[in-house]
């Protein structure tokens, strides 16, 4: 089986590859490119990101016909893809950091910023949270409710279809922190970067 | 609910862990790959590598530790000291840094810290402001606490908010090395006057120091010589917090 990691230029995503490989060895044919031809054979697709949502959405569309061969990966060919973090807010119709700015739209929805309540609530939202699962997602196989992940982001994922949520946070309001929706999966936090739990995430998506 | 952090921190010289007594007679003892497995193992909720005498020394030794380090340890890695410019960034988060720690650059240079969560976004750019107290305010230090600059720490720090760091690391000039406790109104001050988190250090002697520090609004504590030397261990010190109700992952 063959994995590929999207290098579009999102910034560090040097964790994601070394988490990978981790849970790799041995198992999968892992791969980070940004070659197209070798995204549309492979059997799955990851797609990180960092920065703000418009960096990422302009840098994947600085790589010609890379957002159409992963749309075209997600919504024909229906192969499974993660994105993790603003990989994930990408999957939205629109963002708004910076400034407004189309995004992917595999999953209705908008990304904005979470209300700090007037100060009350420092962001970034940085650290370890617990995810509290809503529904059954199969990248959360063995893994314990209430379980801690690590975060680091300042804007929300705000899906139209609320039947896609799989996990929820606790950050001033219930901040969307996982989603599935048949082959498409992501998560808000950084499953690279949260210990043996997240690990454990990543090896439940190498196995689908 | 969103956990306080425990960041146990590793100064390292030349790929070696050392800690030094007010930034001075450093003591050499291990290998930091090593003790940062250690740490990540024990349920440190970050990891700190702080490059001690970088701003004088060759410092490409850095590279292969956080290299080493990445592929071993799965929890957030923070590496600073002798960071000057956009490019020692860029170097340091390919080798496998999450976050990079901007001290003597950020005052010479703010654009540096603009630039750079810019490109590649706050959630990786910490601010480190060594402080030490001046009258009624604190004054920040750089090159490690050897030059004075006359600049006001909490007018700095909100400076370096609008430029776009993700982080505050406030380093307490008076109280590190002295096992004395966090400077808490510094502390205090400085988490009241920004929205960023803030990162308390310098001081830590105590358990009872780790929960004082948190309670002064900090986000995370983070702590050198109690945790390197074996005074307790990362899960002793969040066993405590737990016991003081601070929230802590365990």
């Amino acid at each position: 089986m063959n994995v590929t990691i999207v290098d579009y230029n999102s910034g560090n995503i040097s964790s994601v590859i070394n988490s990978f490989t981790e849970v790799a060895k041995g198992k999968v044919n892992l791969e980070v490119t940004s070659d197209l031809n070798k995204i549309k054979s492979s059997d799955k697709v990851v797609l990180p990101g960092q920065g703000s949502f418009k960096s990422c959405i302009d840098a994947l569309n600085s790589i010609n016909g890379l957002t159409d061969i992963l749309s075209e990966f997600v919504m024909i060919d229906k192969k499974p893809l993660f994105g993790i973090c603003v990989g994930l807010q990408m999957f939205a119709d629109v963002g708004y950091e910076e400034t407004e700015t189309k995004g992917l739209g595999w999953l209705p929805g908008k990304v904005s910023k979470i209300d700090n309540k007037n100060g009350k609530y420092k962001l970034p939202h940085i650290g370890w949270n617990q995810i509290n699962i809503v529904k059954d997602s199969k990248i959360f196989k063995d893994v314990e409710n209430n379980s801690h992940m690590y975060f680091v982001h300042s804007y929300e994922f705000i899906p139209e279809d609320k039947d896609v949520i799989s996990a929820i946070t606790d950050y001033s309001s219930n901040i969307v922190c996982s989603v599935e929706k048949e082959n498409i999966f992501g998560t808000q936090f950084h499953p690279e970067k949260s210990d043996k739990v997240g690990l454990k995430i990543i090896n439940n998506f190498i196995n689908l | 609910m969103l956990k306080n952090r425990i960041i146990p921190c590793l100064d390292v010289k030349n790929g070696r862990v050392v800690k030094g007594i007010n930034f001075v007679d450093l003591k050499d003892a291990g290998d930091p790959v090593e003790q940062a497995k250690i740490y990540s193992d024990g349920g440190a909720d970050e990891i700190c590598f702080l490059d001690i005498t970088a701003s004088n020394e060759n410092r490409d030794t850095i590279y292969d530790v956080v290299k080493e380090t990445s592929k071993k340890c799965f929890v957030p890695l923070t590496v600073g000291g002798g960071v000057r410019s956009v490019d020692d960034i860029n170097k340091l988060l390919n080798s496998g840094a999450d976050k990079v720690s901007i001290n003597t650059a950020a005052v010479q240079n703010p654009s540096v810290v603009e630039e750079s969560s810019k490109k590649f976004g706050s959630q990786c750019i910490v601010v480190a402001i060594d402080a030490k107290k001046n009258g009624d305010g604190w004054e920040i230090f750089t090159h490690g606490g050897r030059k004075e600059t006359g600049i006001n720490a909490i007018e700095f720090a909100l400076k370096m908010e609008k430029s776009g760091a993700g982080e505050l690391l406030v380093t307490s000039m008076d109280k590190d090395g002295t096992q004395s406790g966090y400077d808490i109104e510094l502390m205090k001050t400085i988490s009241e006057s920004v929205n960023i988190p803030v990162i308390a250090s310098g001081g830590v002697g105590t358990l009872d120091h780790l929960v004082d520090g948190i309670k002064s609004g900090a986000s995370a504590v983070l702590a050198a010589s109690i945790f390197h030397y074996g005074t307790y261990s990362v899960n002793e010190a969040k066993q405590y917090l737990a016991s003081k109700d601070i929230p802590v992952r365990i």
